[in-house]
């Protein structure tokens, strides 16, 4: 594979070393059907870096305890280790204490209890709910489950032609009856970026709070809590280079701390009686049983990764290789592009005359391009845009411009399928 | 053949831009929806059973070429047979497309159902090319039930 260099359109950022980087990656020299893999389901999962491998294999090797309980050298290094990753997490979202970080399963998970222990306590018959229509499912149904359990109303802001939120829509649907606003800050299936700061302003304006779904601008950006205004924000460590089975729930302080338990059990009780128990303050009250300590530990490998390359040098370069799939797929003939929005990140959806988007993903994979097809759990923006699913390629900054080419090409066998 | 042009053989393409027995049926006894949550695909089936004969069967859906093409083919295969023939069919298709099969493969039984062979390469089609059948059992179930309510 020859060094690809992108050339950086800021010259006050660094230029990435991608060669040097996809070393870091030992899939990615893999092969697929015979073909070196070109993976573009990022947006899925990311792939992992040695660091992070070897964050998990260090701990298991060497450390590896139960948290919090022990008081043998074991379990406080390990302990010691998880409430490091808590800062280092922390730090890489900009929030103002560690307190304010809950280790969870995943987004989905950090979703639901926001939903469960933070809105459903709260909300009385009448009271809104607003989301938008292109979140992913897991920023969607519990929202809608709530609203049944509470009596509350759901509503949906719509998107524009362009796949860019209506702006105009949404404010009219904010009322002084919403308490809660929750939305993605980068769409799954359209790459969109959502302005996050002036909806924040708008919620906050209106008295309700936001709960962000990151997933999906996590790994490519950099997101700062307190800069963006979110009261929540949910993100996952699989998406982000680390471990699958631990994302993060962001919470402000004084929420977290109004919030009842969204599990009990070991780990996050104070004190318990046959007559009573209470419960540890954040952010040990929403982490019931044993945690997923080594997946913290590895994600906290994973955000020094990220930092280590700096977040500036990985956006600007992904973007260059998302012009560059924007600029070769609208040029490929029968390729249509499903959305146009007006920043965008790491995601290029579209459909091909003539072909649905599975044969399209089967035909891509036998020349070892993994990308994604079908509704990507978006099913109400599918409907809105009157489509049954899309074609996704999700890059990330270890992708190539030959990755670009590669999928070109492949696209154009699926047109000699299908021709 | 590449595991490629095993799976979209000529036929199945043919399916998939043209399928036969495409559009509702009014005067069906049952009728059936499939879909899958994976996807998003969906079909629609419709029988009309004369006793315990496919007297006609139509399907419409949005899918992949090889639900499509599952779908339409399955309808051309089933006309006029007896329920019991559909049954024995649906099993032998169904050993074909998970490569339950193994390599003798009866063709002189399957028909033209035989240009699925390639779909036992690709486990995550299955789902795939099975969908119009199950859909047409629940069908045929429904068209029994209708039945019986009639005096």
């Amino acid at each position: 594979m020859p060094a690809t260099t992108v050339v950086q359109a800021n010259p006050l950022v660094p230029a990435l070393d991608v060669a040097r980087v996809r070393g870091d990656f030992p899939i990615l020299a893999s092969r697929v059907h015979g073909r070196p893999l070109v993976y573009l389901d990022n947006a899925a999962t990311s792939q992992k870096p040695t660091a992070v491998l070897e964050a998990l294999s260090r701990f298991y090797t060497g450390d590896n305890a139960n948290i919090h309980r022990g008081v043998h050298q074991l379990s406080e290094r390990a302990t010691d280790g998880y409430e490091a990753a808590r800062k280092r997490i922390q730090r890489f979202l900009g929030a103002e204490s560690p307190e304010e970080i809950v280790f969870v399963r995943g987004t989905t998970d950090a979703v639901n209890l926001v939903a469960q222990a933070f809105a459903r306590p709260r909300l009385c018959p009448g009271d809104e709910i607003l989301v938008t229509v292109m979140e992913h499912h897991s920023n969607f149904v519990p929202w809608q489950l709530v609203a049944e359990q509470t009596g509350a109303i759901f509503k949906v802001a719509p998107v524009d032609g362009s796949g860019d939120l209506d702006l105009e829509r949404f404010s009219q649907l904010l009322t002084s009856r919403t308490r809660i606003v929750a939305l993605t800050h980068v769409s799954n299936a359209l790459g969109t970026v959502n302005p996050v700061r002036r909806i924040a302003e708008l919620t906050h304006q209106a008295g309700a709070v936001v709960v962000l779904d990151a997933a999906q601008s996590i790994p490519h950006t950099r997101v700062d809590v307190q800069a963006l205004g979110c009261d929540f924000l949910a993100c996952s460590g699989h998406k982000m280079l680390g471990p699958t089975g631990i994302g993060v729930l962001y919470g402000r302080r004084e929420l977290l701390e109004s919030m009842p338990p969204y599990q009990v059990g070991g780990g996050m009780i104070e004190r318990v009686t046959a007559a009573r128990t209470t419960f540890a303050p954040p952010p040990g009250r929403f982490e019931a049983g044993t945690p997923p300590i080594a997946q913290a530990i590895g994600l906290a490998a994973a955000a020094d990764y990220l930092e280590d390359l700096g977040m500036d040098t990985v956006e600007a370069y992904e973007n260059r290789l998302v012009q560059l799939a924007l600029e070769q797929l609208g040029a490929t003939p029968g390729v249509r592009l499903v959305g146009t929005p007006r920043e965008r990140m790491a995601v290029v959806s579209f459909t091909i005359d003539g072909a649905h988007p599975h044969d399209v993903a089967t035909i891509l994979d036998q020349e070892g391009i993994a990308v994604r097809a079908g509704h990507h759990c978006t099913q109400p923006l599918m409907d809105h845009l009157g489509l049954t699913g899309t074609v996704r390629a999700s890059f990330s900054f270890y992708n190539l411009p030959e990755d670009v080419h590669a999928l070109v090409r492949g696209i154009a066998r699926v047109r000699e399928v299908f021709g | 053949m590449s595991d490629l042009a095993q799976l979209y053989q000529s036929v199945i393409l043919d399916h998939n831009r043209n399928p036969r027995n495409f559009r509702a049926l009014d005067e069906a006894n049952g009728r059936a929806d499939g879909y899958n949550p994976l996807c998003g695909d969906k079909v629609t089936v419709w029988v009309k059973l004369d006793g315990d004969q496919i007297a006609d069967v139509s399907f419409q859906g949005e899918g992949c070429a090889l639900s499509t093409a599952s779908a339409s083919l399955m309808t051309t295969a089933i006309k006029g047979k007896s329920l019991a023939e559909v049954e024995q069919l649906y099993g032998l298709f169904h050993e074909l497309v998970t490569g339950e099969l193994g390599p003798e493969v009866p063709r002189e039984r399957l028909g033209k159902l035989t240009v699925f062979s390639g779909v036992a390469e690709f486990p995550s089609r299955v789902k795939c090319a099975s969908m119009a059948w199950h859909a047409l059992q629940s069908a045929i179930k429904a068209s029994s039930r209708e039945t019986e309510l009639k005096p």
